[in-house]
């Protein structure tokens, strides 16, 4: 039992550290850039979903190369490009002063996550069957008003799980912005380690709040998926609207 | 105001190496109630569904009221019209599908008041008003809040009317509108469209039930392998069909 007097592992600065105002503002910006990211990627992955199944090649294959490109390139080499490779290329003040590590970050991580959204708002739209598009075109509506009102909101009943692995695993990801120095959680952890060389304890101190982060949306996401179930049993409409509200389309409820 | 309703010349469509529609002309009068029979595959639901220009067709003309639909002419060649432009003139052709269709996350009222709201831009509180109105006239004034997954098929089918007329459309398209329904509750879809005709609808109908034919037709055509065999009055076509082949799809389903 003698090799137990050799682990130096102090406890107590985990605890110092776990509300640490330095942590806690890093992890609010960690929050931050998951959520805006995600904003930008569902937005996006909408629209790219939308191209995508067009008939016009004009308007699907540009949005086919999009995800393409951001699917088979590393997001730590996106976001390198975005911040460094940006600020050499773009050799304006205006830009410089306006193009921050977090909105590098933020754009960043959202682009990424739209090339994602789009396959899975994609395979949303083919889910619903063809029929919908028939009758929502003999009544004279336009494809984008079919997609708007009729496939969009019986689509998101197939999107919205995947969507919440998505917002999860971004949550995580988040902790590659640390490559730009932007001081996310982990950043923000690492920092601190190398002040007090307690690196075990600060990457524990990380763990902790990513742990908390995520056990709090998958509950949320458990719960979304528990009431569209009960109410796909009963009243359609209300699943709608709950999820619609939870993705803040804010689109006005109808009958 | 032409006194033909639908003017089809010569319409060919094929899908791949197969050619479903091989020259389909047939002239609909304004009033008048057409009911399309055929084996199956002979190309009458493709044939209606190129008259709202929900398919394409490959050659040939589809006047509808006097006007294309889907396509303009330029230099005697057809080109195909902008979305927007074939959206509207959609919007004044009714259509009824075998498998009803009806947008399941809307409530029986919220289907037949989407299109004029969407489409026509009539006012909620207006569009809601005449939807109660024709959800009554079909028997449902006791269903305005439901579902479509709680209504029965016969109901489902009779919503799917009421929200095809809630855009005023001068002519309307069943797709074997009964095909998909209980035997027990044909009768009251088939009423819905009965009484349509009466109030003198002009329809085009793809259906088996001979009774309705009989009873509401002005004309029967019989479609077979991509082309129209014959047509005319029901008891004529009934009791003395002409063709061999005629003969032959009649004596299976009489």
């Amino acid at each position: 039992m003698e090799w137990l007097l050799a682990i130096r592992y102090d406890i107590d600065t985990v605890g110092d550290f776990l509300f640490n105002p330095i942590i806690l503002r890093a992890l609010r910006k960690t929050l931050y850039i998951a959520l805006l990211a995600m904003v930008l990627g569902v937005g996006l992955g909408v629209v790219l979903a939308v191209m995508r199944v067009s008939r016009n090649p004009f308007v699907s294959v540009p949005a086919g190369v999009y995800i393409w490109f951001w699917r088979a390139t590393p997001v730590i080499l996106q976001l390198l490009a975005l911040w460094f490779g940006l600020r050499q290329v773009i050799d304006e003040d205006i830009f410089r002063d306006n193009w921050t590590r977090f909105r590098a970050a933020v754009v960043t991580f959202g682009l990424n996550e739209a090339a994602y959204m789009a396959e899975i708002v994609r395979g949303g739209i083919q889910s619903v069957e063809s029929g919908q598009m028939d009758a929502a075109k003999s009544l004279g509506m336009t494809n984008l008003q079919a997609l708007r009102r009729i496939i969009l909101p019986q689509a998101f009943r197939v999107i919205i799980p995947p969507t919440g692995n998505e917002f999860i695993a971004l949550l995580k990801n988040t902790s590659v912005a640390f490559a730009i120095g932007v001081v996310e959680l982990l950043n923000a952890a690492k920092i601190q380690s190398a002040r007090n060389f307690k690196v075990m304890e600060l990457y524990t101190v990380a763990a902790f709040w990513y742990l908390v982060l995520v056990s709090i949306f998958s509950l949320g996401q458990a719960e979304l998926e528990r009431v569209m179930a009960a109410s796909e049993r009963d009243r359609p409409e209300t699943l709608l609207s709950r999820a619609l509200s939870l993705m803040g389309t804010g689109s006005r409820r109808g009958i | 105001m032409p006194e033909t309703m639908v003017h089809s010349v010569d319409v060919h469509k094929r899908f791949g190496r197969l050619e479903v529609l091989r020259g389909v002309s047939l002239d609909v009068a304004r009033g008048e109630v057409v009911v399309i029979i055929g084996p199956s595959g002979s190309g009458k639901t493709t044939f209606l569904r190129c008259i709202n220009h929900l398919e394409r067709v490959d050659a040939g003309r589809i006047y509808v009221d006097g006007e294309l639909v889907g396509y303009r002419e330029r230099n005697g060649r057809l080109v195909e019209d902008s979305e927007r432009a074939v959206a509207r003139k959609r919007a004044a052709i009714g259509m009824v599908f075998q498998r009803f269709n009806l947008f399941p996350h809307l409530s029986a009222l919220g289907n037949v008041i989407e299109a004029p709201i969407r489409v026509k831009k009539v006012r909620r509180k207006e569009a809601e008003e005449t939807g109660r109105e024709r959800l009554s006239k079909v028997g449902l004034a006791d269903k305005l809040s439901a579902y479509p997954s709680q209504l029965s098929g016969g109901q489902q089918q009779r919503v799917a009317i009421a929200r095809a007329l809630a855009m005023e459309p001068k002519l309307m398209l069943f797709d074997e509108p009964t095909s998909a329904l209980d035997p027990e509750l044909v009768g009251e879809v088939l009423d819905v469209m009965k009484s349509l005709a009466r109030e003198g609808m002009t329809m085009i109908v793809v259906s088996h039930e001979m009774g309705f034919a009989r009873e509401v037709a002005d004309r029967i055509v019989f479609m077979d392998e991509g082309v129209i065999v014959e047509e005319g009055p029901p008891e004529e076509l009934f009791l003395r069909p002409s063709q061999p082949r005629t003969q032959a799809f009649l004596s299976k389903i009489l």
